[in-house]
């Protein structure tokens, strides 16, 4: 029997140009706090990261292969995505 | 809008929680056809959510299987945001709009945490208690990185027994409730043996993390992302540096959806008869929105009201006997984990009350009411529309939410033009 390729099941995307791997199913805003990114920038120009994890809050938001506004918490990642912050 | 994203349902359930899942199944069950909607990209809801690392408790595997073998057509990733007219909702996905007729609905669409705003509260890294667990169960590493745990509720305690399974370190329990109400609440729960055995379990789990009653956040601080917190522990301020600060005031119930359809609320909760019907015929609700009670509450309200809604009023009035018990768990965790007045004072003027719109708290003092608040200062205007916010104010100032109008969440153009289209 062979072990699993742990690697393999990685994903691998883009944050602001950086490469991050997550783990297979892992959701955006996950790989936004890997790659030590806040999601976005306040209107008084705080930054600001996920709050509820569950898509009510918005704070997670993000550009996703650039779609604005995508709550990357209820977004999975998928290989080669183009994640920016900051909105 | 092209006539493939119609569906017509006997019984149409929103949320795919526990709640949503019972409902549907047993709607399904009897005969009925059935869909279930929900924002989230599986079932199971908050409480049944699966890690990435994870399997199903034995509990949500069941009711998954209930209904895939009950033929009930779900549909995630879908957020409904309007009701163009009675017997029809709109939800949009990620590229797509789709129109849900339906004969009989029931509304289970959950609970969210409360968050009160406390200097620094919106660093980075500060997150619900809820919040920071789904996104570790969503692959955020969390081994070797110190947590403090604060708020109210017994989710507090499975949260940190979540995380520290996962290798977190976590430094701190802090739970505003007194130890005295804490105690009665304990001493109350004989009538539920179950949760008696959870309570224990989990106390077995964080055996040698510090539980502080009395205690709470004072403020967080840190520059790009959270670095220490200070607590008032029993009357004492400490300082305790962390990575993650996971914060959550109890629950609130999801019920924007029940107010857009013009279903009756009262202190908060959806009102609803025996059989979980709303004050609109044939709009049921089950779960959170009519009162927090937990997962086993939610279970035998959702089954109700599925039966219900399926026209097999006799088997619902079946479990009225079980659903009376589980009701006293819910009063009771409403008594033990009521706000102490304090929390009230955590704000400071400057601090952010309103995440979207960065409106301070000096500002909303200014103002006697929700509605002035929001023309005044755009306080719950923003994209969560007042969910975060609301509930928050609300403990603050005593403000009431008013009515909600569609759509009830941010909706893209093209959605809001197509409606306007079959207009």
């Amino acid at each position: 029997m062979s072990t699993p390729n742990l690697a393999a099941r990685d994903v691998t995307l883009s944050v602001n140009g950086a490469r991050v791997s997550v783990p297979l199913g892992a959701t955006v805003a996950v790989a936004v706090a890997m790659a030590g990114q806040a999601c976005r920038v306040s209107v008084s120009g705080e930054p600001r990261g996920a709050l509820c994890g569950m898509g009510i809050c918005f704070e997670c938001r993000v550009s996703i292969n650039g779609k604005r506004h995508c709550r990357s918490c209820q977004i999975v990642c998928e290989p080669g995505m183009e994640v920016e912050t900051d909105e | 809008m092209n006539s493939d994203s119609q569906q017509r349902f006997d019984v149409l359930v929103i949320g795919g929680g526990p709640a949503g899942m019972a409902a549907a199944a047993l709607a399904a069950e009897s005969g009925s056809r059935v869909g279930m909607v929900d924002d989230n990209a599986s079932a199971g809801g908050q409480i049944w959510r699966r890690a990435l690392n994870g399997v199903e408790t034995v509990e949500a595997a069941r009711w998954s299987e209930r209904l895939r073998s009950a033929n009930v057509t779900t549909s995630f990733g879908k957020r409904v945001f309007d009701q163009p007219e009675t017997g029809v909702l709109l939800a949009e996905g990620d590229d797509d709009l789709c129109e849900l007729r339906y004969q009989n609905l029931v509304v289970a669409t959950g609970a969210r945490e409360r968050f009160l705003p406390f200097p620094g509260w919106t660093l980075p890294n500060v997150m619900g208690a809820g919040g920071l667990q789904a996104m570790v169960k969503s692959g955020l590493p969390i081994r070797g990185k110190r947590v403090v745990v604060a708020g109210t509720g017994p989710l507090l305690l499975a949260v940190a027994a979540y995380l520290r399974k996962q290798g977190a370190e976590i430094r701190i329990i802090c739970e505003q409730a007194s130890w005295i109400r804490l105690a009665g609440f304990g001493a109350s729960l004989w009538k539920h043996p179950a949760k008696v055995s959870q309570g224990l379990q989990l106390r077995k789990e964080l055996a040698s993390v510090p539980y502080a009653t009395n205690s709470w956040p004072l403020a967080a601080h840190g520059g790009q992302r959270l670095e220490s917190v200070t607590i008032s522990r029993n009357g004492k301020t400490e300082v305790i540096p962390c990575d993650f600060l996971a914060c959550g005031f109890h629950l609130v119930p999801n019920v924007e959806l029940p107010l857009l359809l013009g279903c009756q609320i009262s202190g908060g909760y959806v009102q609803v008869d025996d059989l979980q019907q709303t004050s609109i015929k044939g709009i049921f609700c089950a779960g959170e929105p009519t009162g927090i009670g937990g997962v086993e509450l939610a279970l035998v309200e959702g089954q109700i009201a599925g039966l219900a809604a399926a026209g097999e009023s006799k088997r619902a009035r079946s479990l009225f006997g079980e659903r009376r018990k589980t009701q006293h768990f819910a009063r009771l965790l409403d008594r033990t984990f009521r706000l102490r007045p304090e929390l009230k004072d955590l704000s400071s003027a400057e601090t952010i009350v309103c995440r979207c719109e960065d409106v301070p708290c000096s500002r909303l003092r200014e103002h006697k009411s929700w509605r002035a608040a929001k023309l005044y200062t755009r306080c719950g205007m923003g994209p969560c529309q007042g969910r975060i916010c609301g509930p928050a104010t609300q403990f603050l100032f005593e403000w009431n939410p008013d009515s909600v109008r569609p759509p009830v969440l941010p909706a893209r153009v093209e959605s809001l033009a197509s409606l306007a289209k079959s207009n």
